[in-house]
């Protein structure tokens, strides 16, 4: 049989691989965070005498420590490493316990004196909105982190000429990422004068910006240095960023090592989690099954601080009639500053909320107009040469959702199947029912940040390579597709091409290891400076034997007609020997996007990716329990780099979608969330999960260089809708919010 | 004295936790801590051949037991155990942060029912919380692992 490749996968399967709570420096302490038990209020004194008494504890940080910035945040800075005064959030964090061992630590921390000005906290995003609301961070003036909007077309006068207009509201749960490695950061200064940081996350540049930043000194004074990440799924960005700020606070300060590790209480009580949503939609319909206008209203709970709220409801802005053409919008998309437990990136970034809507509101309108999901679908999808509703015309690339939709259809026997769904037939034990959703979605970022990554290749003068570029392992097998191009390229087998490990100070920042964007950003700039690389070797030896290179193949350098010129070596060696470095630094940017705030008009996103996922399930009619029979998931990804991480990326991302539909909340009472382990919260267990499969489509990416686009989240976004589908199918009723609990 | 991956120890506080005193005394960071409360399955070492969750045991829990951590189950030239290099090979392996516990736990399932259906090892990976996977290429690698053990 064919192997997976991972060039981690020894070290993980025989427990070697160094996580971050497995390093021990020499000398280290640990520190612990002290919490706010108030999701609102003034910090009137602290007093950490009696717990400096404790048994090992050296040292109580505070805010009046920190020697740079109080507040950071990747868009508004608003988020205290430390809280000096004001609270806003049950995970603030008011002082670190510093002691020899983290029990130790642990043990002192009810002995921290803490006096708070209780104020009333807003835990509605309505009520934060009313004109008359508090307003929670003065220096925003407003408790709206963002508004955007879509404005394209009449809605008024195309809803005048509908034949059908449906209304409906759909709600979703807050759910926390469930990497199964809680935070974990180990600081210390180096003999350089260097702060080193080493710690579990996904974006290493912004966790340097938020040390740097609180530290007081410049970005070239923090070398970070990411361990083994055990999941990310984009929560580990901020929260994981702050960890290493506090770690590095108190290293600064005791001029030791100091290592925090969150436990699993902290990470769920603290860590950012992905937006609950309130969506309202009006749709305009035709007795032809044309959709003529939608209007929404979405709202987002951002939460105590800002983190990323404004990209991730930008994402659901441009995405938020789903994957169809529609030609009249009015969208208003509003990130709300509550005093929650903050909101911030998770895998789907903002669609998993909309697709759960777009794709059962689709399957209502089909039914009232008395057509069929497909055919509904097949009508009003966005096809070659479409024009989104953001004005985008989808045409430098192949728009692929009809060729993702019968794929799925054809594996699942959809049409045959959907026929024998129970609808909730009072005679049957057990309720049947199959479903489906499609989507697309934007690659990279978009208008959510600045798209750009570079890739260093420098053979060895052995001949060996080593390759880094600025995206980064999350346990997703980055690394290994990026060795696995690089060989392509260079037609050098994988065993010669080792990854570096990763460091802040050793390639420019290409932002962060999010949105789907490592395979394509990353892979992208490891081709680009393949082919510098390529050309180097070719002009030197075009210069010292007049001979021309044609191909790099299975270790050897062949002419036109495929007649051997030399071996890798040799002209590796020939390129030392005559003083040319073989070493290539390679930058990939794709093409520039355009965005209009006014009219929320403009080319979103570079490219997009299309699929469809189908489940099926039954439904037992006495007791609502739901068990899930097949999952099945059809994605364009461009192209197929590493197959076996490809479908470990469709597998996990359907069964975060199940998860999100059937077991996963994260309601916070008072500001606090309520779950505080996995005995509380249940991110699914094998027994949850049925058998799966995947089909990969291959349509190469004229823009990217290597073809390939993205899986990460697509894989993510849509089994959610597409159980809500089956579980109406299955019992004849509608479930509006996540997690669907079936009413009997 | 307590017997871990072979080797004998006899001096240790009774009152540790299992799960502390192989990662922090003995070094065996193979051996994770995901929620630290028994529900994830992360730490899971073998006890007598039976897969436990070592942060809900104490030392007095395992005295006079032979223990096996991931660390244990490679031999010493480093040839890896069929289930690990299943593990490998049918991508069963992601973050990794599960991994040594979902190897031991099927290690200790091969052990006991060397034919296992997917439904069984589904059944036996339950305790094993694995976010990254969907368990589906998991069950992969063991089928596969039962495969190979048994053409031996
Ligand atoms: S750490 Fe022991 S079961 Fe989770
Ligand atoms: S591989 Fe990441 S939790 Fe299982």
């Amino acid at each position: 049989m064919e192997k997976a490749f991972r060039n981690d996968a020894y070290a993980k399967v025989t427990g070697q691989a160094i996580y971050t709570d497995d390093l021990k420096l020499h000398d280290m302490l640990y520190a612990v965070p002290v919490y706010s038990e108030m999701p609102r209020a003034k910090l009137i004194s602290l007093d950490g005498s009696a717990a400096l008494k404790q048994s090992g504890v050296v040292a109580i940080i505070t805010a009046k420590d920190i020697p740079g910035n109080i507040r950071y945040g990747q868009i508004i800075k608003d988020y205290p490493v430390l809280v000096d005064e004001d609270i806003n959030s049950t995970g603030d964090v008011l002082a670190l316990i510093v002691a020899q061992t983290r029990e130790q630590a642990i043990t002192a921390v009810p002995f921290i004196k803490i006096e708070l000005q209780p104020l009333k906290p807003i835990l509605d995003p309505e009520e934060a909105m009313k004109p008359d609301a508090e307003i929670l961070h003065p220096f925003h003036c407003s408790n709206l982190t963002n508004y955007h909007r879509v404005r394209r077309g009449d809605v008024a006068t195309a809803e005048k000429e509908a034949d059908l207009i449906i209304e409906e509201e759909f709600s979703t749960s807050r759910v926390e990422h469930s990497y199964l490695e809680p935070e974990s950061a180990i600081c210390h200064l180096r003999s350089d004068g260097v702060m080193e940081v080493f710690g579990s996350m996904q974006h290493p540049f912004s966790t340097r910006r938020f040390v740097a930043s609180t530290l007081g000194v410049e970005l070239k004074d923090v070398e970070v240095k990411p361990l083994t990440c055990g999941g990310g799924f984009g929560g580990k960005d901020d929260t994981a960023a702050l960890v290493c700020a506090r770690a590095a606070l108190c290293a600064w300060i005791l001029k030791k090592p100091v290592k925090i590790t969150y436990s699993r209480e902290w990470s769920m009580r603290e860590s950012y989690k992905r937006h609950p949503y309130k969506m309202q939609y009006r749709m305009g319909l035709n007795k032809e099954g044309q959709i003529l206008s939608v209007k929404a209203r979405i709202v987002a709970d951002g939460g105590a601080y800002c983190s990323v709220t404004p990209w991730v409801t930008w994402r659901s802005t441009v995405q938020s009639c789903g994957c169809y053409e529609v030609s009249n919008v009015e969208t208003d998309v509003y990130g709300v500053y509550t005093n929650n437990v903050f909101c911030g990136a998770m895998r789907g970034f903002g669609s998993p909320q909309i697709n759960f809507a777009i794709e059962q509101l689709v399957e209502i309108a089909a039914e009232k107009l008395g057509m069929d999901e497909i055919t509904f679908r097949r009508k009003n999808i966005v096809k070659q040469g479409s024009t989104t509703i953001t004005g985008q015309v989808l045409d430098n690339h192949i728009v692929s959702l009809t060729q993702v939709l019968d794929a799925v259809l054809k594996e699942s026997d959809y049409e045959n199947k959907r026929k024998l769904c129970s609808l909730g037939n009072l005679n049957q034990k057990e309720w049947y029912g199959i479903g489906l959703a499609i989507s697309y979605r934007g690659v990279s970022l978009g208008a959510e940040g600045t798209d750009v990554n570079s890739a260093i290749l420098y053979v060895q003068p052995d001949g060996s390579v080593l390759l880094e570029t600025s995206v980064f392992e999350n346990g997703q097998g980055a690394e290994s597709a990026m060795i696995l191009i690089a060989s392509e390229q260079l037609g050098l087998p994988l065993e010669r091409i080792r990854y570096r490990m990763p460091s802040t100070s050793n390639i420019p920042d290409g932002g962060s290891t999010v949105a789907s964007r490592g395979t394509i950003m990353g892979g992208g700039a490891v081709i680009n400076a393949s082919i510098i690389l390529k050309q180097i070797i070719t002009e030197t030896i075009q210069k010292i034997t007049g001979k021309s290179v044609a191909y790099f193949k299975d270790s050897k350098l062949l002419d036109s007609s495929d007649n051997l010129i030399m071996s890798w070596d040799e002209a590796i060696k020939l390129c030392y020997d005559n003083q040319v470095y073989p070493y290539a630094f390679g930058v990939f940017q794709p093409p520039q996007i355009s965005w209009n705030e006014e009219t929320g008009q403009g080319n979103a996103y570079f490219t997009w990716v299309y699929g469809c996922q189908a489940v099926e399930l039954k439904v037992d009619s006495q007791t609502g329990a739901v068990e899930l029979l097949n999952m099945i998931a059809a994605h364009d990804i461009g192209k197929v780099i590493n197959p076996y991480a490809l479908k470990g990326q469709y597998y996990g991302g359907m069964a975060m979608g199940a998860g999100y539909a059937l077991f996963e909340n994260c309601p916070c009472e008072n500001g606090l969330v309520v779950p505080t382990n996995f005995h509380n919260y249940h991110p699914p267990r094998s027994i949850n999960l049925p058998e799966m499969k995947a089909i990969f489509i291959e349509n190469p990416d004229p823009i990217s260089p290597s073809g390939a686009k993205g899986i990460g989240e697509p894989a993510n976004e849509i089994m959610a809708p597409a159980i809500a589908n089956a579980i109406y199918h299955a019992t004849g009723k509608r479930y509006h919010s996540l997690p669907i609990r079936i009413k009997i | 004295m307590i017997t871990v991956n072979g080797f004998n120890y006899y001096d240790y506080d009774l009152e540790r936790k299992l799960s502390l005193w192989l990662r922090e005394d003995l070094s065996l960071t193979g051996t994770k801590i995901g929620c630290d409360i028994g529900v994830c399955g992360s730490c899971t070492v073998l006890i007598d051949g039976e897969p436990k969750l070592s942060c809900r045991l104490k030392l007095k829990d395992v005295e006079n037991c032979n223990i096996i951590t991931i660390e244990g189950i490679a031999l010493p030239d480093g040839t890896l155990h069929p289930v690990q290099q299943a593990f490998i090979d049918a991508g069963a392996i992601q973050c990794g942060f599960c991994t040594p516990g979902m190897v031991l736990t099927a290690y200790a399932l091969l052990n006991k029912n060397p034919h296992p259906t997917r439904q069984e090892v589904r059944l036996a990976i339950r305790g094993n919380l694995c976010r990254c996977t969907g368990y589906q290429q998991i069950i992969d690698a063991v089928m596969l692992a039962a495969d190979r053990l048994s053409s031996n």
